[in-house]
């Protein structure tokens, strides 16, 4: 629907090595600024990787172009700290971002309350963390998002939350969003363009086209070797 | 020296580092161990190898996938074998367990300055070392240079060692860098009282250690890490509710 709108992000031919073993092969792709990719595909597809290689943090060949002064936003997936280290959310956020308008702002956005600044974050509940995490990356008025399984280890009605709060972002703020999901069904909804990913690119298109049962088939794969499932793996209902 | 050593170790405590810092202040063995055997300033010489010591250790760590730890524990060993072969016999005690109490002046001059360093880069820092230690990603995405910041910080880390050094030894350096974070981690809620408790802990050891020292006559060293431990134990009956 935004075919006409500048482009965000160009990826061509990206290939990404670690080791002796190619995590991401000769991909291609382009994000319309305003939209929404959904990026799917197996555990091991490289789906993490490409997101670390869009940030600069990990080296690739080929060309990442993204459009003059983009700012970006970035959700990972899970950090690496232990949860009962002493911080506080606002000493993860102004560990950023010292102004305290823009931490208000973002906390805002989010719609979480002002009053859990001070609690630790091993304190926060699973949704409140992410959330927390979604405030982090607002915060430098980021123009692209990229978020990384936004709901790993959220309940089910915090996932559908925190979904909503991502489409709202786009809606009211006008973000570019990429984002890895494994909730076909959530993706089927929200996403403007799904990139399919197994290592290289299989599919990209609208979500109506590429999430036929045919195409789902063929990147799940039948005996892919890391084809290791959590629940929301399980195909959903595609209507 | 002590609000220098209880700031830094409370990040080297929540880096997961402790036990690689309190085997970082071994490597400064080899160094004493030649500084007293040619006749010039014990702690120059710890001071020199322990630097050393830590661009070895950045720079493996930034090269390799190695595991750190084991890297660590192989250097440590060794510098602990040399020096332990090199620091003549009258000496290892006091290298070991400090109470090497002459100070000169200029040697006084340059601590003061340089824990006001530790201190300032520590304070001025402190946002980029919790972003740094919550993501690396997170970090490199704000800008920061996270292989530069880890090096300022084991510098910084090598140089809250050897100040201490002179007054508490080779092995018990170490501890101090464990106990006070340990105690401040118990404690505190958030990165403010983490730092704050932490320094506390690690003067209030000091202090008492002093004042014991000087009026029963014991060894510094020792009862220092005496008083620290059992603030430590005290601290346990006060902690938090963890979650």
């Amino acid at each position: 629907m935004e075919k006409q709108s500048a482009t965000a992000l160009s990826v061509k031919n990206l290939t990404v090595t670690l080791g002796n073993e190619k995590v991401l092969d000769n991909l291609s792709f382009e994000v319309a600024t305003g939209e929404s990719l959904a990026i799917i595909g197996p555990n091991g597809a490289g789906k993490t990787m490409l997101f670390r290689a869009l940030i600069g943090v990990l080296s690739y060949k080929g060309k990442i172009s993204w459009a003059p002064k983009t700012t970006i936003g970035y959700v990972p997936q899970k950090l690496d700290i232990e949860r009962n280290l002493p911080l506080s959310l606002l000493d993860l956020l102004t560990s950023k971002n010292n102004h305290r308008h823009s931490i208000t702002a973002s906390l805002k956005l989010v719609r979480l309350k002002e009053n859990l600044l001070n609690r630790p974050i091993g304190a926060l509940s699973g949704g409140q963390f992410q959330k927390a995490l979604i405030a982090f990356a607002l915060l430098q008025d980021p123009r692209v998002l990229l978020f990384d399984e936004p709901t790993a280890g959220v309940d089910t009605p915090g996932e559908e939350h925190i979904y909503e709060t991502i489409h709202r972002l786009q809606e009211e703020k006008g973000f570019t969003i990429l984002l890895i999901s494994h909730d076909l069904s959530l993706v089927y909804r929200y996403a403007d363009k799904v990139l399919c990913l197994n290592r290289e690119n299989l599919c990209f298109g609208e979500p109506e086209v590429i999430m036929a049962p045919e195409i789902l088939g063929k990147l799940y794969g039948e005996e892919r070797s890391f084809y290791k499932h959590h629940r929301h793996d399980i195909f959903p209902p595609i209507k | 020296m002590a609000v220098a050593s209880g700031l830094v170790s409370a990040f080297a405590l929540m880096r997961k580092m402790t036990l690689a810092s309190d085997v970082m202040s071994h490597i400064a063995l080899p160094g004493l161990g030649l500084a007293l055997l040619y006749g010039f300033n014990p702690i120059l010489g710890g001071a020199t190898t322990l630097i050393l010591g830590v661009l070895l250790i950045w720079k493996i760590e930034a090269v390799s996938g190695i595991n750190t730890d084991a890297v660590i524990g192989v250097i440590f060993a060794v510098s602990l074998a040399i020096g332990t072969l090199i620091t003549p016999q009258e000496d290892i005690i006091e290298a070991l367990f400090g109470g090497m109490s002459t100070i000169s002046l200029w040697e006084f001059i340059i601590g003061v300055i340089a824990s006001c360093l530790v201190i300032a880069f520590i304070l001025k820092k402190r946002r980029a070392l919790t972003l740094a230690l919550v993501s690396k990603d997170l970090a490199k995405t704000t800008g920061i240079n996270t292989e530069r910041l880890n090096l300022y910080f084991l510098l910084i880390f090598a140089i809250t060692i050897v100040l201490g050094l002179r007054y508490l030894g080779v092995l018990l350096m170490g501890s101090l860098i464990i106990i006070p974070p340990a105690i401040a981690r118990n404690l505190a809620e958030d990165l403010n009282g983490m730092l704050l408790l932490s320094a506390l802990a690690a003067v209030a050891a000091m202090a008492i250690g002093l004042f014991l020292a000087a009026n029963y006559s014991l060894a510094l060293g020792p009862v220092v890490i005496g008083v620290a431990g059992v603030i430590f134990l005290a601290a346990l009956f006060f902690q938090k509710n963890n979650i």
